[in-house]
């Protein structure tokens, strides 16, 4: 699981020598179970608005032990700063120092979380720059806390007549995920609540249940852990791979108890093939994640035509493919879910890899015009981009590069498959239904890129 | 029509119609790529191939936990820890541990007889689901101790003091611990099966250029159907194959008259059987899973086709009245009669190709006037097989033949063949298997599209 040098780092003889020479100190994060409270102890709800007491009352409601003041000395399990109202950025100083006062009582693992409008709503120069003033204030934070605490925003997005509460479903199910073991290697990002649509589930253990769910790429690595995370959330799985990646796939099917569609995703009548075989085998279909993709790396001077186009076919043309056959299909209507897999590569861009941030870029561009196409029929589509996880891929990595590529994030480590997958989980749920068109990096906030 | 007939001299003469009440259908199936004695599975037994095969089976239909009616399955080589090959399968799969097994020997028609045991079962009430297979390693094959030694070591163990043991181990001689290695021969005529069709390929007149021509359309059939994905839900790699590693998707008919002949050298007219028209000892294994209608319905999983019927037949091969691999010539008139069926109705033979020479002298004995009339007690010869119907997506020349396995293997892409034909001329399509064996026997089934 942890990599050997975060093993030694965290504890006894090596933990001192560490701090001593002033190695980079990563722990071993705090990773959701089924059963697992959603905080490691109390939750200071800081903030003066409506939003932040509405807030407060409901996390009461949750069982969780929530102080509207810090006691002195007390351990914290997270600080929600709760920034609705500000209108100038002179607002942010008192909340805000109030909230630092406090941030040395963080346990480790901790959480830090504002909840802010989005700046493009904003209705005056001010309160635009008061809103987009907490961005950089939330993304320096996450740098500056230690020993696996994150720091993530949820912001709250403004329409013509919409005026959206810290206490909507999808702002409710952010915090949930953003408190929860489940954000682990999710580090100083924002999710933009777009609408009030969503439901918290009844079984916050099975947050799927019921549901039928399509992952494609599901033989190893990422695909086989976002299979296995969906599956414990409740959902019933259909593992998609290449023919030729069938005796993995075959053994995650069976460990999760679901279906193995051995399918070239590329081919014309992938989509198609995908609902028939979740329709005939399961009646439904509710959460497509696309997660398969390949790479084919080299300095774009040196690049041949077949790797250009088989990683543009396979990373982009092909969910856009399927996803057309989805937004077709009666059977893909009652608040459905697409989630794609993109990568930091698609926004940071990554040397060699021309081809594969062209496609992963063309992820997200895809995402966020699809979502209009998904909202009349209650749907979202989102994406996920990775930064360095820890699987077969990377562990084929140079030595040297490899470490750097681990080190270079706020959490001073790779992430785990397990920790995209269950960003993924949550987004397919229904708690997720205001959120769509977004990209949520699971990055441990990557330090180079924006 | 036979019960009152008691005798067994009328070529014709069979079981009555079976009254059924409800049809078997074939679901689906499974098979792990075959692979050329001492290759790939060299170091894989019978249940770790069986196993596997077993496994993607149930991945590919999310028959995990499920409790089968009953798993039939064999092997031909078979050590004798293998007592109960099948059901130490199923115990080491992801099936119930609830699921009754038993193991089954008919020499190359083990597989095929399988598929037609638990039909009858499903169609008797007595079973609603089952799975039949079969699985053969020439690598792992069982080398036995000779004769001699193990006359001594059973003598060994009888012996009670430490003078009457060593009296009987010096009675071991140099020779005694030669290895009494598996081969191919006949016990009745001392005979490999090779031998024995190159008498049978003589006696009909089988060219070597109709047995290449045979070999060749075998190998570019079988090319073109994995070209297609035709096997993408037939089969599940293992062990780093993903296509049968006999498979020369570039043999050429002139590649093919260069190999020098094998068999039949000594029998003074031109020997015609060579290694690239004869199968290759080959390691495997496949499955297939049968149930009621209702069964395939409630568990929302495919209908391919509908076991028929199936016959069994022998002939004299010892004293040379017929060809060691000639019963199937016999056995499937008889099943034809028994439903009124001609060659005309079958829209896919599927002739297993143990040798070139097996399927052109079966397909000349067909259109023989006077074998008709003298054998097979018809009016004439039985009728003329269209080549353009024969072993469409390749058999054993090219996909090679691990013995009990080709049963499955057949039988599964059969159906799947039925099912994407669906109707003709109003009927549902139908095929035709046919699969000789050792000891002078066959086993021949009807399938029709469900």
């Amino acid at each position: 699981m942890t990599d050997k040098y975060t093993q030694l780092v965290s504890q006894g003889l090596g933990k001192d020598v560490a701090k001593k020479l002033g190695l980079p100190q990563p722990v071993v994060l705090r990773r959701h179970q089924p059963g697992a409270p959603l905080v490691t102890g109390p939750v200071l709800v800081s903030g003066d608005s409506a939003g932040a007491d509405d807030l407060a009352t409901t996390m009461l409601g949750w069982g969780l032990d929530v102080r509207r003041n810090a006691l002195p000395k007390e351990k914290l399990g997270a600080i929600i700063l709760v920034l609705d109202a500000v209108q100038h950025p002179a607002d942010l100083g008192k909340p805000v120092l109030t909230a630092g006062a406090s941030l040395r009582d963080l346990s480790p693992n901790a959480r830090v979380i504002t909840i802010s409008r989005t700046s493009q709503s904003a209705r005056t120069p001010a309160t635009a720059a008061a809103r987009q003033g907490i961005d950089g204030l939330l993304r320096s934070l996450a740098k500056e806390l230690r020993a696996g605490s994150t720091a993530n925003g949820i912001l709250l997005d403004e329409h013509e007549d919409e005026h959206l509460a810290t206490t909507s479903p999808s702002a409710l199910g952010a915090l949930r995920f953003f408190l929860s073991g489940r954000s682990a290697y999710v580090d100083g990002q924002f999710l933009t609540i777009g609408s009030a649509s969503g439901s918290l589930p009844n079984d916050a253990d099975k947050p799927l249940a019921g549901k039928v769910a399509v992952v494609t790429g599901a033989a190893r690595g990422i695909g086989a852990a976002i299979a296995r995370t969906l599956h414990r959330d409740g959902a019933r799985i259909v593992a998609v791979d290449i023919p030729a990646a069938g005796d993995h796939l075959a053994a995650v099917a069976n460990e999760v108890r679901g279906t193995a569609l051995q399918l070239d995703i590329s081919r014309d009548d992938a989509g198609h093939r995908i609902i028939e075989h979740a329709v005939e085998r399961y009646g439904r279909l509710d959460i497509v994640v696309h997660n398969a993709g390949i790479t084919r790396d080299r300095l774009l001077a040196n690049m041949d035509e077949s790797r250009w186009q088989s990683v543009i076919a396979v990373n982009i043309t092909a969910q856009l493919k399927i996803n057309e056959a989805l937004l077709a299909s009666e059977h893909f209507k009652e608040s459905p879910r697409i989630v794609s897999v993109a990568s930091t590569s698609g926004i940071a861009g990554n040397r060699g890899q021309t081809n594969y941030g062209a496609s992963k870029g063309g992820v997200i561009g895809m995402v966020r015009s699809t979502a209009a196409l998904m909202e009349p029929f209650g749907g979202t589509i989102n994406a996920v981009a990775p930064g360095f996880i820890e699987t077969e891929m990377t562990a084929k990595m140079p030595f040297a590069i490899r470490e750097a590529a681990r080190r270079l994030n706020s959490l001073k480590q790779g992430g785990q498959p397990q920790d995209v997958a269950e960003a993924i989980a949550f987004l397919s749920s229904d708690s997720a239904g205001g959120i769509s068109g977004e990209v949520l990096r699971v990055c441990g906030q990557q330090l180079v890129g924006a | 029509m036979a019960a009152e007939d008691m005798t067994t001299d009328g070529p014709l003469e069979s079981a009555t119609h079976p009254r059924t009440t409800r049809s078997a259908v074939i679901v689906g199936g499974n098979r792990i790529p075959f692979a050329r004695t001492g290759g790939a599975y060299v170091k894989s037994s019978n249940q770790d191939m069986l196993t596997a095969a077993l496994d993607g089976l149930i991945a590919r239909f999310g028959l995990q936990d499920e409790r089968i009616g009953e798993v039939a399955a064999g092997a031909v080589l078979k050590h004798s820890r293998d007592f109960n090959l099948t059901r130490e399968a199923v115990l080491g799969s992801a099936l119930s541990p609830e699921t009754p097994a038993y193991d089954l020997q008919q020499a190359c028609a083990t597989g095929l007889e399988t598929v037609i045991g638990l039909s009858n079962k499903i169609k008797l009430g007595q079973i609603d689901s089952g799975i039949a297979g079969g699985v053969d390693s020439a690598s792992d094959a069982p080398i036995a101790v000779s004769e001699g030694l193990r006359d001594i070591l059973l003598d060994l163990n009888r012996a009670k003091t430490t003078v009457q043991k060593l009296k009987i181990i010096s009675r071991i001689r140099p020779k005694d611990l030669a290895p009494d290695a598996p081969n191919t021969g006949e016990p009745r005529t001392g005979l490999s099966m090779g031998e024995h069709q190159a008498l049978t390929t003589a006696q009909w007149k089988i060219s070597r250029e109709a047995q290449d021509e045979l070999a060749y359309n075998s190998h570019r059939n079988l090319a073109s159907a994995y070209e297609r994905g035709f096997f993408d839900d037939l089969i599940t790699p293992y062990r780093g194959l993903n296509k049968d590693s006999n498979l020369r998707a570039d043999t050429t008919l002139e590649k093919l008259s260069t190999l020098k002949p094998v068999f039949g050298k000594t029998l003074g007219s031109e020997a015609t059987m060579t290694a690239g028209n004869s199968t290759p000892l080959t390691d495997g294994a496949s499955t297939v899973l049968l149930a009621t209608e209702e069964w395939a319905d409630a568990h929302g999983l495919p209908k391919l086709a509908t076991v028929l019927d199936g016959e069994a037949a022998a002939v004299d091969f010892v004293h040379g009245k017929d060809g060691l691999l000639m019963a199937p010539v016999f056995a499937v008139p008889r099943l034809l009669a028994r439903h009124g069926l001609t060659f005309e109705d079958i829209d896919f033979f599927e002739i297993h190709e143990a040798f070139a020479g097996t399927v052109l002298s079966t397909l000349a004995a067909w259109e023989d006037e006077e074998f008709g009339r003298t054998r097979l007690g018809l009016g004439g010869a039985l009728g003329k097989v269209d080549r353009a119907k024969l072993n469409v997506n390749g058999s054993s020349l090219a996909a090679g033949h691990p013995f009990a396995a080709t049963g499955g293997r057949i039988v599964a892409s059969l159906a799947k063949m039925l099912h994407e034909k669906g109707t003709v001329d109003g009927r549902p399509a139908r095929g035709l298997i046919s699969v000789c064996a050792a000891g002078g026997q066959g086993v021949v089934a009807i399938l029709e599209a469900a």
